[in-house]
């Protein structure tokens, strides 16, 4: 008898659990319509710009590497309500979730998991459909190609690039584009890039840490030789590793990687150049030889307060993103110039994806990300960004009252600004992530001693060859 | 009741198996069928747009057997060999202990618990921990600078023995716990007899091991042999993870399946297919040597010994 009970008692409670979870799922679905009307009838500014949401869909996927994006949106985005304790959905007062898929960018990861979803995209259900995903400049245009069409023009959800996006850096639309010149992504960064260096480096080695005089001793890559030279004799390396020089030469290339429509790889003499100069440099003592690439553990060591190495080749998002976090001394031991050469590293394109159904919150979205001149201001000021606004960063750039406390109340923008007119892009291919992670790992051998010259040549073409099958030849100059 | 015995039971025994057959033939038979025809095929992804599948015949398979293949045939089995050998070795020497009845080890099966703990471990995040642990500003280095052993760091990663030393240290620890109970299993299974007649005739411990347990567990070595060489064939996470991928310095850790996984990212059905094809020969081979090894090579002879007594017997006969 007592174990009847016993069962009963077990049966009903998993009954009644059931019932609860039921419950719940249906609390949430009725909850949504209830918060919509809410924000309806409490703001009236806003309703206008949710009332077409309604037809839309509740649930905006978002594919991105990392948070970047993310707390940018939570920071200026207006409609922005509440992010859930795990992290992975994000609600906007008007009840939609934004749900956020996340996977690293290195090895081609996340371009990986992309790639299966998009041929999945026409067979998926409204909610699961891709509605918003990211590219980096390494790739961007691979997924704004006109053929592929995974990434919808901007007219298309309604934004004219012309008069909506005009402040924007025009090579920032340019490499946007597909090849009919029809944009495809829009950005709310712009990255050139300055020489971030130690201020108490600077002042032991090179007796003054003013930016300007600093300029004068890394203004070209024969004088920043000199540089290091002064710096080695104290027991300084220039930069951590050959790694960090590589953007500067890789992002000036005359051609790109692979031209439209061949299967022929170019490795441009700018690239031979930086294998060159590396090896001289590393030998030399001018780097770290501990120091192998970046994004490791090792270079980001590097960055510490224990660290011998002067300073990096790094853009607006590398100060706030690499070297905060990894600095553990007092704010103000940096300082920013201009480097030996002006140059572009990286940017985060956002993309409208094709299927998605909700055409009106992306919109919404990318105009307050990319085109809104105060909010992109807000962002530089807050993240140490470059926003994508040419008359809000010349504003920037004049106000004397606008420091970074993390660089002593420098205030960077008085470089990075004229840097960022001299950028011009247009050497941009699909194959970018591949040849630039894969040529650097390759000839780390080379550096390292471990192999000659051919050999590394050779270890490259094997391993773009297994990168992407279709590739034919590699031409060196 | 003739009746009644000669009811057959056997449709059942075929029934409880269709679950068996039917996941092994969805889950492993297929794939298997749809790997084969994709090796004969021109089928990859570039990007976002799809090639093939076009017929190539066996181009596959003659781009694949190239040089480089058996370069990573030959890192695949110096990886395993580095493994290997103190794998067994240390396994041997722990299963004689645990099991010598003499030695009445204390604790033994908390010590048999220590040692296989390793095995535990994800692959993957032992991998990440020593990468940390021998990175260039690791603990490893830092400690061997500090006591003055070294004056300068040692780069792990950047050398040809020193990364495939890892990965071989690796694979020892991760495994000698397991090869270690499996012996002594085989250990325990030889009868107590032979070792105490064996100690009544003066026999060494040392002799004991080498002319009574060795030959006695030989079966049982060679399965231990021939699985950890298949083990070894598909050596992939730890070498993946240490070197990003990338198989460096030179290629020189670069293992079969890292390759087959690179053709895979792509992904590039055709070649990733050729190349599991000829794994899935090399396999099929060493099986055979097991198979036969455990046929023929009982410890008490059993086939062989059998044989020869029918013979022996149809002559006396």
């Amino acid at each position: 008898m007592k174990r009847r009970v016993l069962s009963f008692l077990l049966a009903a409670s998993m009954v009644a659990s059931l019932a609860a979870c039921g419950g719940t799922s249906e609390g949430s679905s009725t909850d949504a319509p209830a918060a919509e009307e809410q924000t309806q009838e409490t703001s009236g500014d806003t309703a206008e710009a949710t009332e077409p949401a309604g037809e839309e869909g509740k649930i905006i996927n978002v594919y991105s590497w990392n948070e970047e994006f993310k707390n940018r949106l939570e920071f200026v985005y207006d409609q922005y309500d509440k992010t859930s304790e795990d992290g992975t959905i994000t609600y906007l007062k008007d009840g939609t979730e934004i749900h956020w898929t996340i996977n690293p960018n290195q090895n081609g990861v996340y371009q990986t998991k992309l790639d299966e979803a998009l041929l999945k995209q026409a067979d998926a259900s409204a909610d699961e459909k891709i509605d918003i995903f990211l590219s980096e400049t390494d790739y961007v245009t691979k997924y704004t190609d006109a053929d592929a069409d995974v990434a919808l023009p901007l007219t298309d959800i309604g934004i004219n690039p012309d008069t909506d996006l005009a402040d924007q850096y025009p090579f920032t639309k340019v490499v946007a584009s597909d090849i009919n010149g029809v944009q495809r992504g829009t950005t709310w960064q712009a990255c050139p890039c300055l020489f971030v260096y130690r201020r108490d480096i600077a002042k032991d080695a090179l007796g003054t840490d003013d930016p300007d005089k600093v300029h004068e001793m890394v203004k070209d890559w024969a004088t920043m030789k000199e540089t290091a030279g002064k710096l080695k004799d104290k027991g300084y390396t220039v930069m951590a590793s050959y790694a960090d020089t590589f953007r500067a030469y890789g992002n000036s290339i005359s051609k790109p990687w692979v031209e439209a429509g061949s299967t022929e790889i170019n490795v441009d003499q700018q690239i031979v150049n930086w294998i060159n100069d590396s090896k001289e440099w590393l030998d030399a003592g001018y780097f770290d030889p501990k120091v192998k690439g970046q994004w490791n553990d090792d270079w980001y060591k590097t960055m510490g307060s224990k660290s011998k190495s002067f300073g990096f080749l790094l853009p607006a998002w590398g100060i706030d993103f690499v070297v905060k976090p990894n600095w553990d001394g007092k704010d103000g031991s940096w300082a920013a110039t201009d480097g030996p050469q002006a140059f572009n590293w990286g940017g985060s394109f956002i993309h409208a994806c094709t299927g998605t159904d909700n055409p009106q919150h992306i919109k919404d979205i990318m105009l307050a990300f990319t085109g809104n001149k105060e909010n992109l201001m807000a962002v530089t000021k807050e993240f140490v960004e470059f926003g994508n606004t040419m008359s809000g960063m010349k504003e920037i750039a004049e106000d004397d009252s606008f420091g970074a406390d993390f660089l002593g109340g420098e205030n960077p923008y008085k470089y990075f600004t004229p840097a960022a007119d001299k950028i011009t892009m247009a050497t941009l291919s699909s194959y970018d992530q591949g040849c630039v992670e894969l040529i650097q790992s390759s000839f780390t051998d080379y550096f390292d001693g471990n192999v000659d010259f051919e050999k590394a040549k050779a270890n490259f073409e094997t391993a773009i060859k297994e990168r992407y099958p279709e590739i034919t030849a590699i031409n060196w100059p | 009741m003739k009746g009644k015995k000669s009811i057959s039971r056997a449709k059942w025994g075929y029934i409880f198996l269709i679950p068996f057959f039917l996941t092994y033939f969805i889950f492993s038979f297929i794939p298997l069928v749809d790997t084969i025809r994709n090796s004969f095929f021109e089928y990859y992804r570039s990007g976002l747009k799809i090639v093939g599948p076009n017929f190539v015949g066996l181009k596959n398979y003659a781009e694949v057997m190239g040089p480089d293949f058996l370069q990573y045939v030959g890192n695949t089995f110096i990886l395993w060999i580095i493994g290997f050998i103190p794998q067994i070795v240390v396994a041997l020497i722990l299963a004689a202990w645990f099991t010598d009845a003499r030695l009445k080890i204390h604790g033994l099966q908390f010590f048999k618990v220590v040692i296989y703990l390793p095995n535990l471990i994800m692959a993957s995040a032992f991998a990440m921990l020593f990468f940390a642990l021998f990175s260039n500003n690791g603990p490893i280095n830092n400690i061997l600078i500090d006591c003055g052993i070294i004056k300068d760091h040692i780069d792990f990663f950047g050398s040809v023995v020193g990364s495939r030393s890892i990965v071989g240290v690796m694979n020892f620890l991760m495994w000698f716990g397991n090869t270690s109970i499996m012996l002594m299993a085989a250990m325990m299974g030889v009868s107590q007899d032979v070792f105490e007649a064996a100690a009544l005739d003066g026999c060494t411990p040392t002799q004991t091991f080498f002319r009574i347990t060795l030959p006695l567990i030989r079966p049982i070595l060679a399965y231990t042999l021939i699985t950890s060489l298949i083990g070894g064939l598909q050596m992939f996470d730890v070498p993946q993870i240490l070197t990003n991928g990338q198989g460096n310095p030179n290629r020189s850790v670069y293992s079969l399946i890292m390759w087959l996984n690179n053709f895979l990212r792509a992904p590039d059905y055709g070649r990733a297919g050729a190349l599991s094809v000829y794994l899935f020969i090399i396999s099929g081979i060493l099986c055979f040597f097991v198979y036969k090894m455990m046929n023929d090579d009982d410890p008490d002879g059993s086939k062989k010994a059998a044989k020869k007594a029918r013979k022996a017997g149809r002559r006396a006969a």
